[in-house]
């Protein structure tokens, strides 16, 4: 039960779009299509997915303060936390890499849908942010952070997607020249956002 | 000394060339820090640090990167530049970088530092790379800045903390501060706002 609270928090109150604004580069720049955005979208679960528990498991046995006890009990006062900005996104970057080669062997097709947009993904805020929000609120076992990894996927998904069906629609209609593209697109993700923020009393 | 090349690679990053409004880099801080303008104020000085730092350092170090793993190399200078940063912010100004909380850490996938990385330091010299960092910082800066002055002063009546319309005496005339400029979406609607104006000052900047 607690699993399926985390996914439901993590895609609807705690959205990575509408709730912190995370990853919006590459949801301003590729919103512009929903084949495109779907497959971006897929490509972002898909390495949240990966990503983050693997994060988890480096935090708990290597970075929190007391991690290394299991190693010998003369480290357990050993600090670490500081170096987990370098090894998160080391971790990201590593795996965003052997993600695409093994793509690339496996599935021809996928790849070259996704072509450019999986290295871009090592650079995407969505990503780190999975990390170090993971960090930050502690989650107890890996079941947890798998969840909610799936759940902001997801909800980044949904959001990207919604945004560039808007978006198709848009171009037939009558927008004030200066607001054309990028203007418009931001006034747009603010008024989702206030409709998002209808989850934000939800209690699970 | 200061070269008027190199002096445009400062001044063109404010309004032709802004990081936020035209290139659209770096937009997920931009709204996340901005309900006030005190951790405004400190994200920019931070990301402008960052930025012109790490586009120094790359450029000093162009012609030794390996082509095929640059981003790494990138990667690596950005994210030890950030980890200063957030040691610096913790150890002088604890209660403002709790307040960015994980923003600070998310200056290294900021896509103003690399993308002024790609763009300009992998092929220029370390003196203009220096200031074209600096430029961007400083005009990521201005935009957050006025996020941060807007939403602060209309959605809680202060700035920097001191009571403006308090002391103005607006409350005892009916004045009433708009909660809606605290909440997250009104920082996307505020900078696309700021994109209308700014286009309609500049019509070549306008799409199709």
């Amino acid at each position: 039960m607690e699993y399926i609270n985390i996914f439901i928090k993590s895609v609807f109150v705690d959205n990575m779009i509408f709730a912190f604004f995370l990853g919006m580069c590459s949801y301003l720049a590729v919103s512009k299509t929903v084949k495109t955005s779907a497959g971006l979208g897929i490509a972002v679960t898909f390495v949240l997915l990966i990503t983050v528990p693997v994060n988890y498991l480096i935090n708990k046995y290597l970075l929190s303060p007391g991690a290394l006890a299991w190693l010998s009990p003369r480290l357990a006062e050993v600090d670490l936390s500081f170096l987990s900005l370098i090894m998160f996104i080391a971790v990201i970057a590593a795996i965003v890499q052997i993600v695409e080669m093994v793509i690339e062997r496996f599935s021809p097709a996928l790849y070259n849908s996704l072509g450019i947009f999986l290295p871009l993904i090592a650079v995407n805020c969505a990503v780190l942010s999975g990390s170090l929000f993971m960090q930050e609120r502690g989650y107890a076992n890996i079941g947890e952070a798998t969840c909610f990894a799936l759940g902001s996927g997801v909800g980044w998904f949904l959001a990207i997607v919604a945004i560039a069906a808007i978006r198709e629609k848009l171009r037939y209609s009558a927008i004030p020249p200066a607001l054309r593209g990028v203007g418009i697109t931001f006034i747009i993700t603010g008024l989702m956002g206030l409709a998002f923020m209808s989850f934000m009393g939800v209690k699970l | 000394m200061m070269k008027s090349k190199n002096w445009k690679l400062i001044t063109l990053p404010f309004s032709k060339q802004n990081p936020i409004t035209v290139q659209v880099l770096g937009v997920c801080s931009c709204l996340a820090v901005t309900a006030q303008l005190k951790p405004a104020v400190v994200m920019a000085l931070s990301v402008t640090v960052v930025v012109a730092l790490a586009n120094l350092i790359i450029s000093l170090l162009r012609k030794t990167i390996p082509p095929r793993i640059r981003i790494i190399v990138q990667l690596v200078v950005v994210s030890m530049l950030v980890v200063l940063v957030d040691q610096v912010l913790k150890a002088y100004m604890y209660d403002v970088s709790k307040q960015l909380s994980v923003f600070v850490g998310l200056i290294i996938t900021n896509c103003i530092v690399m993308g002024r990385l790609e763009a300009f330091a992998m092929s220029n010299p370390p003196l203009p790379s220096l200031m074209d960092g600096i430029g961007n910082g400083l005009g990521y800066s201005v935009v957050l800045v006025t996020l941060g002055f807007v939403r602060e002063l209309f959605g809680s009546g202060t700035l920097w903390g001191y009571p403006v319309m308090e002391k103005l005496g607006l409350y005892n005339i009916g004045y009433e501060n708009n909660g809606l400029m605290i909440m997250p979406p009104m920082a996307l609607i505020l900078v696309g706002i700021i994109i209308w104006i700014h286009r309609t000052r500049n019509q070549d900047l306008q799409e199709q």
